[in-house]
């Protein structure tokens, strides 16, 4: 394949290298800013970094702005919720200060950072500072989308005052019934001025209105793509509780040999772990689990062992080393020097000649993601480069991490959502296997080497010419 | 004593029916060790499972001329592509069928007792053809496309669901513009067998009676009332929606579908890459640059869309060389998806249909056997290319003036989707190189423009032969093959 200098307005180059991005950010020309909209303790913040990781992991560069974050930081010391009565002249003052200093970096990240999507987290309860927060959107050529919570079953919000507001920086000095208390009486002060989207007054914005943590939605004017795939999305969440089990295929043959990709079976120790884990998932007594594998035979094998009926998703397959398939690292080294190390260099987004690359595995198991948030406890058996894209996605991990995530065989993680983020169990079986982690290399000595001097003499080659055919 | 045993064979996606004299499992996993007794045949794993348990009844509510049969046959026909079996069932039909000839708007008075009774037994034939499309036709979602404008007819819906173990989901269609609903009704309901016999201003004036008929009788679904029902309320085509208690997965892909479509007018243009040096050869699959006369057809290409005049069109093509080069001579920016990559050969790679018949003949025949599910060795099947293009559909339906620059495999997909064609139909429709289609929707279809841009190429498209039987002689397998250099 040669480099081919194109012309015409988006410069694109064939190569393993340059990887034409996903489709999503070629579709959206501006901006977009997310406005949450409702009062204290109705899921903004949970939505909020929910939504920014899922846009994120698919590779929408995004960021959430929590306006209760600024507040933290310019005063200092909270004292109760009378900072937020309507009347408190000095805490209004404070707080639009706050607001503007949010829109400020909100504008920067937009405008300067090659940020996408901004999520500007706070209550927006007036329509007043919402017309604002339009304005501003308007001035700077943002698109601007509204995600209302509305929520009045009590049990939900105590619920919620339990689980993230107690914790709170602001509370750290007082006790539970103190705490609850004054977050009631601050979700009071705002309830007076609270005007939710009206379906006449504000049919000209586009929004989605979630009510009683997703039973029913209501979605106005969606205006491109982006939208309509978080509006997707904030359809398919819910707060269940359940837990998600991920694990690799037990030690296969090909692990054995060290040679990657392929589609052996179970070694003896792999066979024995599936064997493990069918005991473990027993002795956990998780209700309704739905069991997922790939299409290829060692995460069958495993599967078979947990005697629970299990669902096959090509989309679970491993990733596609192309030319590479079967290889050991080594031979990998030997035969194409130059793709291994490019690998190193970019490790996301390399992709093998003939195959694929992390971020086209991402883009191939969206679907499987938008289920996993759809389903209750569940247990995905899968492979090294899927497990460390489904855990990139549930533990907020960047494109650099990503590909060095540690997945080793026999270990299972059990994730189970809390807060506004995933506590992570890692349980391992106590089989032995192979390790088949690779650290990323230091620049330029690759950590399978034989020769150092070959390999260097490669590098070069490497900095002087980037055609190749 | 015979035996099934059916068992996921652990080869890549495919499984493994065969009926067995023996009774040891041991054995009949061993494929080395099966005698001539033995027969077996080879299925493909579907690449996304079956994620719908209990049958889904769609039940469509709203006054005439709202696009509700619309809306049926255009989700039925994105289920169906997508691998749920679905059909649609409407009540007008079984009217027209019961009675001969439609006089006029009289016949949907709410006074009309006799006719009251047949639209009600009509109510009833369609509900029974469901029963028999879930339990004997295996269907899993049936659109109900009715009025349905009662509370009375929606609860008796609801019960006999209830009774049958099928789960509900409601679709209503709310518009109060005067402009589209004249306009729904000269697309569609002017021609319609109903009014044969009259003028245009005849046919319109009765319409309009008929809807006010249903009008004094409608109610809407409530937001109190029938909040336990799973519904979508699509208001003024889309502007707004209504979603309630969405229960399961192919509930939320059908809200999805919904809130994506569109009615504004546009025309989607299909074409092929120009023809490749890969082409020229006979080889399937690759990567290669265009032929001299694949890179004449580009710069046709260029000329034919700068005469269509077409406003705002976007230009779509896949990862690979061959379109990338083809848009190029276009001049406009064009985007890349590597879902519209052609379809992976896998072992046959690069190969001739001779090689292929060569060095793998069972695979071959196996694949004229089922083309749609057959799955390359280490590459995909037609069933996983549509999976892998459902984002493409998605973002299609969301876009106005399309080009979509693709490959052979991926065209036919995208053209099944678009004209409803079978999973049976799919794998041997004909898109010749050097064509542009030009689709358009109109009524509930879609009206087809074959453009041939008058340059030559090779034809890459290969009937079914006659003899698909893995015993077959080369020459049988190898009758319908394309000629090339």
């Amino acid at each position: 394949m040669t480099t081919e200098g194109f012309t015409g307005l988006v410069n694109h180059r064939i190569s393993p290298w340059f990887v034409i991005h996903n489709l999503i950010i070629c579709m959206t020309n501006c901006p977009t800013l997310i406005v949450t909209v409702g009062l204290p303790a109705r899921g903004k913040t949970y939505i909020s970094k929910k939504l920014t990781r899922y846009l994120n992991w698919i590779g929408v560069p995004t960021r959430e702005f929590n306006v209760g974050q600024y507040r933290r930081e310019c005063v200092k010391i909270y004292k109760s919720f009378e900072f937020f009565r309507p009347d408190n002249e000095e805490g209004l003052k404070i707080r639009q200060q706050c607001a503007s200093a949010a829109l400020n970096d909100v504008r920067q990240y937009l405008a300067d950072k090659g940020g996408q999507v901004a999520v500007f987290d706070a209550t927006n309860t007036t329509r007043e500072r919402r017309g604002t927060i339009t304005a501003f959107a308007e001035q700077n050529g943002f698109k601007v989308f509204f995600v209302e919570s509305v929520c009045e079953d009590p049990e939900v919000i105590a619920e919620n005052i339990v689980q993230v507001k107690l914790g709170s920086p602001d509370y750290t000095n007082c006790n539970t019934e103190e705490a609850m208390e004054d977050f009631k009486k601050r979700i009071k002060c705002y309830e007076n001025s609270y005007e939710t989207l009206d379906e006449v007054l504000d049919r000209d914005l586009s929004y989605i209105k979630i009510m009683d943590v997703g039973r029913r939605y209501l979605v106005n004017q969606v205006q491109d793509h982006i939208q309509s795939r978080i509006v997707y999305y904030l359809m398919n969440i819910h707060i269940t509780p359940r837990s998600i089990y991920l694990c690799r295929h037990g030690e296969s043959d090909l692990n054995v040999k060290g040679c990657i990709g392929g589609d052996s079976g179970l070694s003896p120790r792999g066979k024995e772990f599936a064997n493990y884990l069918g005991q473990f998932i027993q002795s956990q007594e998780i209700s309704d689990l739905k069991v997922w594998t790939s299409q290829m035979k060692r995460t069958i094998q495993t599967a078979e062992a947990v005697s629970v009926p299990y669902e096959q998703w090509k989309a679970l397959n491993e990733i596609d080393a192309g030319v590479c398939e079967e290889m050991m690292y080594e031979e990998i080294q030997q035969h194409y020097p130059l793709e291994f190390a490019m690998r190193d260099q970019d490790k996301y987004r390399y992709r093998y000649p003939k195959g694929e690359s992390y971020e086209d595995l991402v883009q191939r198991l969206e679907p499987v993601i938008m289920e996993l948030e759809r389903q209750e406890n569940i247990l995905v058996v899968c492979h090294q480069a899927i497990m460390r894209c489904l855990l990139a996605y549930f533990l907020d991990k960047t494109a650099e991490e990503l590909p060095y995530l540690k997945c080793p065989l026999h270990t299972v993680l059990k994730l189970t959502p809390v807060a506004y983020g995933c506590k992570v169990e890692s349980i391992y079986l106590n089989v032995d296997a192979v390790n088949t982690h690779r650290d990323r290399p230091e620049v330029g000595i690759s950590t399978y080497s034989h020769t150092d001097t070959d390999f260097v003499a490669d590098l070069v080659n490497i900095r002087g010419n980037l055609c190749y055919a | 004593m015979i035996q099934t045993v059916q068992q996921t064979l652990l080869q890549t996606g495919q499984r493994l029916l065969w009926v067995s004299s023996c009774l040891d499992l041991e054995s009949c996993l061993d494929l080395e060790r099966m005698d001539t007794q033995t027969k077996w045949e080879r299925t493909w794993e579907a690449s996304v499972p079956q994620l719908t348990n209990s049958p889904t009844l769609i039940v469509m509510v709203g006054l005439p001329a709202r696009g509700k049969t619309y809306i049926s046959k255009k989700l039925s026909r994105y289920l169906n592509w997508i691998g749920v079996p679905t059909k649609v069932f409407n009540l007008g039909q079984y009217r027209r069928e019961a009675v001969q000839s439609y006089k006029n708007f009289e016949f949907f008075r709410p006074d009309n007792e006799e006719a009251m009774q047949i639209r009600r037994a009509c109510a009833t034939n369609a509900l029974e053809d469901v029963v028999i499309y879930f339990s004997k036709e295996h269907g899993q979602v049936a659109v109900f496309d009715a009025t349905n404008t009662t509370r009375e007819r929606r609860i008796s819906i609801v019960s006999f669901s209830k009774e049958k173990g099928y789960k509900v989901f409601f679709v209503e269609s709310i518009c109060d513009d005067p402009d589209i609903i004249a306009q729904n009704i000269t697309e569609v309901k002017v021609s319609s067998p109903d009014y044969v016999n009259c003028d245009k201003d005849e046919a319109q004036a009765d319409f309009l009676k008929r809807i006010e008929c249903y009008k004094q009788t409608y109610v809407p679904l409530d937001d109190e009332k029938d909040r336990h029902l799973s519904y979508i309320k699509i208001f003024n085509v889309g502007s707004r929606y209504l979603v309630n208690r969405v229960q399961d997965h192919i509930q939320s892909r059908i809200v999805y579908y919904l809130m994506n479509i569109h009615v504004t007018p546009r025309s989607i243009f299909l074409s092929r890459h120009g023809e490749s040096e890969l082409n020229l050869l006979g080889r399937i699959g690759g990567d290669s640059g265009l032929s001299p006369r694949g890179h004449k057809y580009a710069t046709a290409l260029g000329g034919f869309i700068k005469g269509q005049h077409i406003k705002d069109l976007k230009v779509w093509t896949s990862h690979m060389k061959r379109t990338i080069q083809t848009a190029e001579h276009l001049g406009i920016p064009y985007e890349q998806w590597k879902a519209l990559n052609e379809i992976d050969a896998g072992v046959c790679e690069e190969l001739t249909y001779e090689d292929i018949q060569e060095n793998h003949p069972e695979e071959f025949a196996l694949r004229d056997q089922d083309k749609y599910r057959y799955r390359y060795p280490k590459g995909e099947s037609y069933e996983d290319l549509v999976h892998r293009l459902e984002p493409v559909i998605m973002e299609l339906e969301r876009q106005e003036n399309v080009l979509v620059v693709c490959h052979q495999a991926v065209m036919r997909c995208l053209l099944a989707y678009l004209l409803d064609k079978t999973a049976d139909e799919l794998p041997y429709l004909k898109c010749p190189l050097h064509t542009v289609l030009k689709l358009t929707p109109v009524a509930y279809g879609c009206r087809v423009e074959h453009i041939c841009l008058n340059i030559e190429a090779v034809n890459t498209h290969r009937e079914r032969p006659g003899n698909v039987d893995i015993t077959r002689n080369p020459e049988e397998a190898l009758k319908t093959i394309p000629d090339h250099f």
